[in-house]
């Protein structure tokens, strides 16, 4: 059975400028152990599919759907209900690790209430519990950092917490939201190679949100290619990455500045990202597609499956092929 | 921490001295005497009591007269109108009754402005963050000196609850009039501070962190969000609180409870050039106190700012 399963997924907010529709129909699966990317620009949704699954949207935002987390409709609960999921069994990293703790409380109390709310574990069980969780990120001398404030920390120290404090119930999933963006390169790849050895430590399914297709290559069995809150196409990663079959996943990878190319200019999609109050009827990417044709922009085209284990949504992809 | 409560106390010896001095000159510039009388004053008896207090010697020998009686025997003179007393009688009679009044102002400001600007906040957009903002800004524009009569006419003289001024050795319902009147205003500024920045702290990241750790809500808020939200409250309530102690001009004319503020106008008003100095001198030591206890405990509650 899937731990994850998200299906026609839409959330909205209400604005003065009118509805901001940031995800509109995602269907997802994910089984128990998996790693799936999600990787779309700026505005796609990924971060509010994220923010629906674990309750978090705004006040102004409402979602519909479905979404059922291990057989369990978890979409819309009542907080209480959602406050025992949440960390217990779906937990998440933030994209900012600067300001996702809690700059007035002590990195061990912050770690620690976590374990004591859940778990009912004792004070000094679960600092003894948390030390030992840092360690397990690597954060030396452990049992001292407790006691230390977030702003005594560096940005990467920072993440590598989120990222214990994250672990400490042991959750199914761990859902981590553009991890790295706000890191230099050499600590994004430590705390990628982290979430690596998380996944296969505690066998914990990963949904790892980015824009940054270098990170996914190397971390993610799966991936999803997002745009104006739909799903593109998706995947096993090798395959997506060899043979991208959506025009966007297309000009995302042409994108990837390279190194072994001479280039002079930066590849670019042309066009805007999508203006989320008015998108269009079909295919959300239309407007900015090369091979964009009649049906495209009023017609949303199927997700259907084309190779082995691979979904796509295309009108121009399938005639290709046919 | 220590060294550096040491170093502001230190510093503040100087910043009274200056403002000693700058009193003094701007009293001896102006014009106006505190013997002046309608009828006038022989010139023989004037000259005496110019000579008695001192005025007949030059600007710098009367200056550090009073400059080292304050300092080596904390004597600020006396008193040139209420004859037979000093200004540390005076102080001492009015203090107490404004550092009364202005404690329980102070302690209502904090704890209901407080309350209702967080309450408003956590209730953002409904009917009660609606009325939390109304009743905050109907008060803030509602100045002392009008609200003290409107006090005064509902509470003694229409309903008749409560006495409309003196003190009695401050029983309580000589205190509740004066302290609603003082209190007020501050009430609503703390009321709006506390509000916004609660609304800020509540839409920061940490925030989210914490609800996404399933904290309950309850929890999330007196843990994680109160201590950052109180934060500009705090920083607000050392000249809050000088503020209301120079308020008492108003109440102590409107409630007749004979605190320092009184003293202050009248001595200002007499050129009683002792009190008037010594009150002066009394309100700047107490904003550079409260001043540094709001940096003290500012430090205490954010651990990025160490001394």
């Amino acid at each position: 059975m899937a731990l994850l399963d998200v299906t026609d997924l839409t959330v909205s907010f209400d604005t003065p400028d009118g509805t901001v529709k940031a995800v509109n129909g995602m269907t997802l699966s994910l089984d128990p152990g998996d790693s799936l990317a999600i990787v779309g620009e700026s505005g796609s949704g990924k971060t509010q599919l994220a923010f629906a699954i674990l309750g978090l949207l705004a006040k102004n935002g409402t979602a519909g759907g479905s979404i059922r987390f291990d057989g369990q409709e978890i979409l819309n609960l009542p907080e209480s209900k959602l406050n025992a999921i949440r960390a217990n069994e779906i937990a998440m990293i933030f994209q900012d690790p600067m300001t996702s703790l809690n700059p007035y409380l002590r990195v061990g109390d912050q770690m620690a209430e976590v374990l004591m709310l859940h778990k009912g574990a004792s004070k000094r069980d679960a600092f003894a519990e948390s030390a030992r969780m840092l360690d397990a990120v690597r954060i030396p001398d452990a049992r001292a950092r407790l006691r230390m404030y977030p702003h005594e920390f560096s940005g990467g120290m920072r993440q590598r917490i989120m990222a214990a404090m994250a672990l400490l119930c042991r959750p199914k999933l761990l859902i981590a939201d553009e991890p790295t963006t706000a890191l230099d390169v050499t600590v994004q790849n430590q705390i990628m190679e982290l979430m690596a050895d998380i996944q296969r430590d505690f066998g914990t399914a990963l949904i790892l949100i980015t824009h940054d297709l270098a990170i996914v290559a190397g971390s993610c069995v799966k991936t999803l290619v997002m745009y104006g809150g739909r799903v593109m196409e998706t995947g096993a990663t090798d395959d997506v990455f060899a043979a991208p079959s959506h025009p966007y996943t297309r000009g995302l990878l042409k994108a990837v500045p390279r190194l072994d190319v001479p280039q002079d200019k930066l590849e670019t999609i042309p066009g805007d990202p999508p203006d989320l109050t008015a998108l269009p009827a079909g295919c959300p990417f239309s407007p900015r597609c090369p091979a964009s044709h009649e049906p495209c922009a009023t017609t949303m085209p199927v997700q259907e499956a084309f190779e082995a284990g691979r979904l796509r949504a295309c009108h121009a992809a399938r005639e290709t092929v046919a | 921490m220590i060294f550096y409560i040491i170093k502001r106390l230190l510093v503040a010896i100087p910043v009274l001295l200056i403002l000693i001095v700058s009193t003094f000159i701007l009293m001896y510039a102006a014009p106006g005497s505190p013997f002046a009388t309608e009828r006038g004053i022989p010139p023989a008896v004037l000259a005496n009591l110019q000579a008695q207090y001192g005025l007949d010697q030059p600007f710098h020998i009367q200056i550090w007269r009073y400059v080292v009686g304050v300092v080596t025997e904390f004597d600020f003179g006396p008193s040139f109108i209420y004859r037979d007393q000093d200004v540390n009688d005076l102080i001492g009679q009015g203090f107490p009754v404004t550092l009364t009044y202005g404690f329980w102002s102070f302690l209502v400001a904090v704890i209901v402005g407080g309350s209702l600007g967080i309450l408003a906040a956590l209730r953002h957009n409904t009917w009660l963050d609606y009325l939390a903002v109304g009743i905050s800004i109907g008060a803030q524009v509602l100045p002392n000196f009008v609200l003290a009569p409107i006090l005064v006419l509902t509470f003694t003289l229409w309903l008749g609850w409560l006495p409309g001024g003196g003190w009695q050795g401050g029983q309580w319902q000589f205190v509740i009039l004066p302290v609603i009147a003082l209190s007020t205003s501050f009430m609503a500024s703390i009321a709006r501070i506390s509000r916004a920045s609660m609304l800020e702290v509540l839409t920061s990241n940490y925030i989210r962190t914490a609800r996404a750790k399933g904290l309950p809500m309850r929890r999330v808020i007196f843990r994680h969000a109160l201590k950052p939200a109180l934060l500009p409250v705090i920083s607000y309530l050392g000249p809050a609180f000088v503020g209301m102690i120079t308020g008492s001009v108003v109440i102590d004319i409107y409630f007749s409870t004979g605190g320092i503020g009184q003293f202050f106008v009248a001595s200002a008003l007499n050129r009683d050039y002792g009190v008037m100095m010594g009150i002066t001198i009394l309100l700047g030591a107490l904003t550079i106190f409260f001043n540094l206890l709001v940096d003290v405990l500012y430090a205490w509650i954010d651990p990025k700012i160490r001394y």
